[in-house]
């Protein structure tokens, strides 16, 4: 890639690799943000997400290869990366021991705000937060929702340009989810860029206007989520029949439809991959015809193993990161 | 701008003890009851009277409260390293040195905040300065810089070591035995020849005949010397150890 394309890009990295020991996590990892992209950086536990947002965020060093924030190198101007960065990691990292009006006007204050500013800004957060209400309550006694908007509120009190969120959403409720979902493109709407790894497939899908899947510190594909959803077999189809003596007649209807893949069968569960999505209509009239009567059907996204799977041909490995924190 | 993220950083650890009465109660008790209990208890058997044990015992136990009192230096590091906090004060655009310096700001302001009330109640159950004004001045000064280099030799634990559990056994192997095989409590002179010649060497022990001679009057200038040797050494050496692991972990 040229200079050019990395002075107009908001994050760009080049070749990134990284060991722990013998352990490659990062392996020649290219990557490229547009300003003010929300960009999701998809993968298993292991596949190198974390330490990929650590070398972004100047938090930890590349073996190798090079990366930029806004035209400033991770390495060698790593102070004023910081000044345009906001990160919000996999664990809520506030203090618990002070109340959010404390932790968010002590970030002010260390980014160099005075007093005053600090406070209104502080105060301000919280309002756009929720958290006005709870603002003098400890950190320790909030739920893990408010946690999370906590943290997302203090990665955000120096109005960073480019924010990362690293798994955001990862052991919240669906509510709380759907919160931080809507703040996140609020921000991307305001002209934040974003880069935000996760876990699942559906979230990267509702943010994202380009994903990256990596595995085992590699890319394995790149696109728009629409394309990846293709990559994966499109949506999945779901079919419970009422009779389990049934599913074998369920799955040769299925099966006969043009287009789609292999029904798979688990306990009473028929799955199968629709292309497209007219195929799900096609599939619930020959169903009937047939005099199947259905329990449950449903369309989802595929979930991130099943994408793995049809992209990679093999399954997400569950391996620990971070062997370095 | 360090100094201005150092005060900001004290303040928050600060803060943890203000708004936690238990902490607060446990931080000005917990000296109090070592000062009473070893007065009362051991004080007519070691001196004849408590008074007089009241008089020797003082000046070391403030070295020894010191030695405890900075275990917050490390656990406090170590947790802040768990949660995640440390990640966060690294990601921001400030000096990387801020967050030792504001932990160790607000401990040394801790230790102070004891040293006093030890004092203060001392002086109420019959202690008396015999160093004169610049005596009680010094060791309030030698009390302050023995708190400094605790606190290095404490955040290097909290740095170096995996848990708050971890750190506390640690702290608590090393403080036990320094402090007690010293001649903080007793004069070494009834204890077994090895033991004395470790009680001579063990700094505790400088650090207490330096406080005496400061608060009672006595031998001055080798222990005070010794005792700056002792507190510039082990700043230097655990100074550099924690940055060094600090950068290496972070």
């Amino acid at each position: 890639m040229s200079s050019f394309a990395s002075a107009r890009s908001a994050i760009f990295a080049a070749e990134l690799s990284k060991s722990f020991g013998a352990r490659r996590v990062l392996d020649r990892l290219d990557l490229e943000v547009p300003s003010g992209a929300i960009f999701g950086l998809l993968g298993p536990n292991g596949a190198g997400k974390t330490t990929a947002v650590r070398i972004l965020t100047t938090l930890a060093r590349p073996d190798s290869g090079r990366a930029s924030v806004l035209g400033y190198d991770v390495v060698a101007q790593p102070q004023q990366v910081r000044r345009v960065i906001g990160l919000t990691g996999q664990y809520a990292a506030v203090d618990d021991l002070i109340s959010a009006r404390e932790n968010l006007y002590m970030i002010g204050r260390l980014l160099g705000m005075r007093r005053a500013a600090a406070r209104a800004r502080a105060a301000e957060l919280l309002e756009t937060f929720g958290l006005a209400g709870a603002a003098g309550v400890k950190v320790k006694d909030y739920s893990g929702g408010m946690r999370r908007r906590l943290d997302l509120a203090a990665s955000l009190v120096g109005r960073p340009a480019v924010l990362f969120l690293d798994e955001p959403t990862t052991g919240l409720d669906l509510a709380s989810r759907n919160q931080l979902w809507d703040v996140i493109r609020e921000l991307a709407a305001a002209g934040t860029t974003v880069l935000l790894t996760t876990q699942y497939l559906e979230e990267a899908d509702r943010l994202a206007s380009e994903v990256m899947v990596i595995d085992r510190g590699v890319t394995v594909a790149q696109g728009t989520p629409a394309q990846l959803k293709g990559l994966a077999g499109g949506q999945v189809l779901e079919v419970r029949p009422l009779r389990r003596s049934d599913l074998d007649a369920a799955a040769a209807v299925l099966a006969g439809l043009s287009g789609t893949s292999h029904p798979a069968t688990t306990e009473d569960l028929l799955t199968v991959q629709v292309p497209d999505e007219e195929l799900v209509t096609a599939a619930a009239r020959s169903l009937e015809q047939a005099g199947i009567a259905v329990r449950h059907l449903a369309v989802r996204l595929p979930s991130l193993d099943e994408a793995f799977l049809a992209i990679t041909g093999h399954h997400a490995e569950q391996e620990l990161e971070g062997a370095g924190r | 701008m360090i100094a201005t993220q150092t005060a900001v950083l004290a303040r928050r650890n600060m803060l943890h003890v203000l708004s936690d009465p238990q902490q607060l109660i446990g931080m000005t008790i917990q000296p109090l009851m070592f000062l009473l209990l070893f007065v009362y208890v051991f004080g007519g058997a070691i001196s004849g009277s408590t008074r007089a044990y009241l008089q020797f015992v003082l000046p070391g136990l403030l070295v020894q409260g010191i030695g405890f009192g900075t275990f917050a230096t490390a656990v406090g590091l170590n947790a802040d390293f768990q949660h995640g906090l440390i990640d966060r004060f690294r990601s921001l655009p400030m000096a990387r040195s801020a967050v030792v310096a504001g932990r160790v700001t607000a401990d040394i302001t801790r230790t102070a905040w004891s040293s006093v009330i030890i004092v203060g109640v001392a002086a109420a159950l019959g202690f008396r300065f015999h160093g004169g004004l610049a005596g009680a001045v010094g060791a309030f000064g030698l009390v302050l810089a023995l708190g400094v280099a605790m606190c290095w030799l404490m955040a290097f634990l909290g740095v170096a070591l995996r848990s708050p559990e971890a750190v506390q056994a640690t702290a608590f192997m090393l403080i036990m035995p320094l402090t007690f095989a010293s001649s903080v409590l007793v004069p070494a002179g009834s204890m077994p020849g090895w033991l004395q010649a470790f009680v001579r060497v063990n700094p505790i022990s400088i650090f207490s005949t330096a406080m005496r001679g400061l608060m009672l009057g006595g031998p001055l200038a080798t222990p005070l010397l010794q005792s700056a040797a002792w507190i510039a050494g082990i700043s230097l050496v655990f100074g550099a150890l924690t940055v060094g692991r600090y950068r290496q972990r972070a």
